[in-house]
């Protein structure tokens, strides 16, 4: 390249030339790519759950935001040694392990000792994500998985460590006062074990009763209260297409219709409104039932997944052991996620000629 | 104004980056002292050379021909000597066969006059569009003439020309629009002529309004009763340019698997590629020249080049005044299938659209975690393929069982991988599935 002719005044600086000894990147196209991350898709779910936890601190106190502080600490830190010990590089900033200890607090009641998250974490980070093989190798929804553990182990805590909601300022009467003083139970659970007749008595019926659990003033796990609010995070995963509107809708809907048919005294006499406002069903539907790792990755196959949710989680309320089933039902169908993205396949642009082979 | 058309499924909107040369003209890229040209510029068979080491050419001689199999001539881009017949470094095989010319620049330009093609016949006008040398030079790079003489039972019923150019960045499709709309048009007549079609449909997307609007003028100038171009605006979305998809958005038809674009009746050509055969046909010279864009934060002055084939990266960027010294990239091609380059000796090929220069800033070095399963890919590809499945099973080394899946209807159009937010490899990951895989 000695004899370069100079094709115009323009004189090209040193440090601008070829002769400067300079590097570069190659790689496979394409090369740009979408500023979407997995951290900015898992800090995103996180940003959309902190309404509801608000929440929470007003109807029962500074104690929810206790737990959940101590779970999310508990997952990271469960998260940085558990990758520290299986020699795999330590992805603690990317949420994932942020989110698992949001999603954990809420589904645990807010009576608990903070001791119950701690446990749950190292049950749900290492032995269900990392022992699996970490993010995207898990079979079952973490934060579920911790939840299912305390629930095996410390059965009266996780069924009875409940707080009635307070109105107003009265959040400040927790300091220095003990809690298990108000503690009271769930919906489902006056519903299964009372009757009808004991929870119109405790909770009211018709339109007050539906607008304070849309709102979220009912007993229950830390985060699954305020339907609205839980609506409303979801609403924004499914404006930024983080999740799609199938999954949520048929766990819902299913958990509507089956009430609806099975859940009364006769058949097709049940509260579909009811069942979708109590339990855990909206915040499952919307934040747990949509976790990518663990469920299909089809629209047809989120349809499958979501109606089989609504259908365990009925059965489950109605004929199992526990008064809510919406944790077990998406336990259960984790598995069959894969399954169903088998056969679930996306529709191809077009068949070779004379069909497939 | 027509409503816009566009494919159905899949497809992503990558940042147009277009700006900084959408503007600027065409401008003639003066010859350096020594071209290489490559001998396989084209899909088939590589040319051999007719020249011999020492010996002269003028502008235009044929200087490569193709004896057994698929291929097209090759021209000298200029007068001058034959400096050698060896290699050249080359984007995606390393090196390739090549001939060197040492430029005389005190020959006199060749002058090429116009002639009336409209009495040759079509196997006239095929010939010569063989004799030009002229392949596809939207970037496959497959024999033109081969692709205007479909087989004898598909019924063609149209031609349509792909000015689509939904490859961010580049803008070299955009200026030939706009400043040879009547070229353009010219060669659609003559293809049109070749197939025996009586209509045409021109493809462009709406991010190229001034585009459409010339090319517009030009088509209906022309358009008579039994000669129907058509300017159809399309909506800007990634890969429009993709022959398939182009197709379904124009016509609606979709083709089959492993089929060409005759089984559906149509023909696509680029809209350069028109230019090239109006080129030919009209003024009878061969296809030795190519405008490039030449873009990106990385180099000093962006432009749109006329440039001769075999004209190395390296002279254009001295001719443009260097790089920058953030340049962290270089890329022959756009940006979502081009081929990121290790040397400025690679040169200028027929089907090189553009040389990007990139800085730290355009491009995405992150690296890549496990999959996990949002199915983002599933939905941003246009053939309803599972790149994800792709991705999984050839990390886990189960590659050849990836036909399932779809990887030999893959056409690495990127965006499963522009779109995953692990930042996956997913083209990467097909390429080496359809090297393991069974069909």
């Amino acid at each position: 390249m000695s004899s370069r002719r100079v094709f115009n005044d323009m004189q090209v600086p040193e440090n601008q030339s070829l002769s400067a000894h300079r590097e570069w990147i190659v790689s496979v196209s394409p090369h740009v790519k979408s500023n979407e991350t997995v951290a900015k898709i898992m800090w995103t779910v996180v940003a959309c759950l902190m309404p509801p936890l608000f929440l929470s601190v007003f109807i029962f106190g500074f104690q929810t935001l206790i737990i959940t502080a101590v779970s999310v600490i508990s997952c990271v830190v469960v998260e940085y040694v558990s990758q520290k010990a299986l020699k795999r590089p330590v992805t603690i900033t990317d949420g994932s392990a942020v989110l698992t200890g949001v999603l954990m607090a809420f589904v645990i009641p807010p009576g608990v000792s903070i001791f119950l998250p701690v446990l749950g974490a190292v049950m749900a980070i290492y032995i269900g994500k990392h022992l699996f093989g970490g993010i995207g190798f898990n079979i079952f929804n973490p934060a579920l998985m911790g939840r299912a553990f305390l629930l095996a182990t410390f059965p009266v805590a996780m069924t009875s460590a409940w707080l009635a909601p307070v109105d107003g300022m009265a959040i400040f009467s927790y300091f220095g006062s003990g809690i298990d003083a108000v503690s009271t139970a769930t919906p489902l659970a006056v519903m299964k074990e009372q009757g009808m007749a004991a929870f119109t008595e405790m909770f009211g019926s018709g339109a007050s009763l539906y607008s304070s659990f849309f709102l979220g003033w009912r007993p229950g796990c830390i985060g699954e209260t305020s339907g609205f609010l839980l609506m409303l995070g979801g609403g924004y995963l499914i404006y930024k297409k983080y999740i799609t509107w199938h999954t949520p809708v048929a766990v819902l809907g299913s958990i509507a219709t089956f009430t609806f048919a099975f859940g009364g005294d006769t058949l097709f006499t049940g509260d579909p409104l009811l069942a979708i406002l109590s339990g855990g069903a909206i915040l499952g539907a919307f934040f747990m039932a949509t976790d990518y790792v663990t469920a299909p990755s089809t629209t047809i196959g989120r349809v499958i997944y979501g109606v089989g949710i609504g259908a365990l989680t009925v059965l489950i309320r109605l004929k199992g052991g526990y008064p809510e089933g919406i944790c077990y039902a998406i336990l259960l169908m984790n598995p069959l996620a894969t399954v169903i993205d088998g056969f679930c396949k996306p529709k191809r642009f077009a068949g070779p000629v004379g069909g497939d082979k | 104004m027509k409503s816009l058309l566009t494919f159905l499924q899949g497809g992503v909107h990558p940042p147009e980056a277009k700006g900084q040369t959408a503007a600027l003209a065409i401008e003639r890229m003066p010859v350096p002292d020594e071209l290489e040209i490559i001998l396989g510029q084209h899909i088939g068979a590589p040319c051999a050379p007719t020249v011999a080491k020492r010996g002269e050419v003028t502008e235009g001689a044929m200087i490569g021909e193709v004896k057994k199999g698929l291929g097209v001539p090759l021209h000298s881009p200029v007068a001058g000597t034959i400096k050698a017949i060896g290699t050249s470094a080359h984007p995606m095989r390393v090196s390739a066969p090549s001939v060197t010319i040492a430029v005389n620049h005190d020959a006199a330009p060749v002058e090429y006059a116009k002639s009336d093609w409209t009495s040759l016949s079509g196997d006239e006008l095929l010939a010569k569009v063989h004799d030009a040398g002229i392949i596809g030079i939207g970037g496959a790079g497959f024999p033109t003439h081969v692709k205007l003489r479909p087989p004898k039972d598909a019924k063609i019923d149209q031609l349509l020309l792909n000015g689509a150019e939904c490859e961010p960045y580049i803008t070299a499709d955009h200026r030939q629009m706009l400043e040879h709309a009547s070229e353009v048009v010219e060669g659609a007549r003559i293809i049109m002529k070749i197939l025996g079609v009586a209509k045409c449909q021109i493809g462009i997307e709406s991010n190229k309004p001034d585009a459409i609007e010339m090319m517009t003028r030009a088509a209906e100038a022309v358009s008579t009763a039994d000669c129907s171009i058509v300017v159809q605006g399309l909506q800007v979305k990634y890969p429009q340019g993709s022959e398939k998809q182009l197709i379904e958005a124009l016509t609606g038809r979709k083709v089959p698997a492993m089929a060409l674009p005759s089984a559906v009746g149509v023909v696509v050509q680029n809209v350069s590629t028109a230019t090239a055969i109006c080129d030919a046909i009209v003024y009878g010279k061969p296809l030795y020249e190519k405008v490039i864009t030449i873009s990106g934060k990385g180099i000093n002055k962006p432009a749109n080049l006329l440039v001769k084939v075999g004209t190395k990266i390296g002279d254009i960027v001295e001719y443009l005044g260097g790089v920058k010294p953030e340049l962290a990239k270089i890329i022959m091609g756009g940006p979502m299938m081009g081929f990121a380059v290790s040397s400025l000796d690679i040169p200028v090929t027929k089907t090189t659209s553009s040389v990007l220069f990139l800085t730290e800033d355009e491009i995405d070095t992150t690296p890549h975690s496990a999959c996990i399963r949002c199915g983002w890919c599933l939905e941003a590809c246009p053939m309803g393929l599972e790149p994800k499945e792709i991705g999984i099973h050839v990390e886990a080394n189960r590659a050849e069982n990836t036909a399932k899946f779809g990887v030999f209807d893959c056409f690495e159009c990127g965006s499963c991988a522009y779109i995953c937010p692990a930042k996956r490899p997913l083209v990467q990951f097909v390429r080496l599935a359809k090297m393991k895989a069974k069909r």
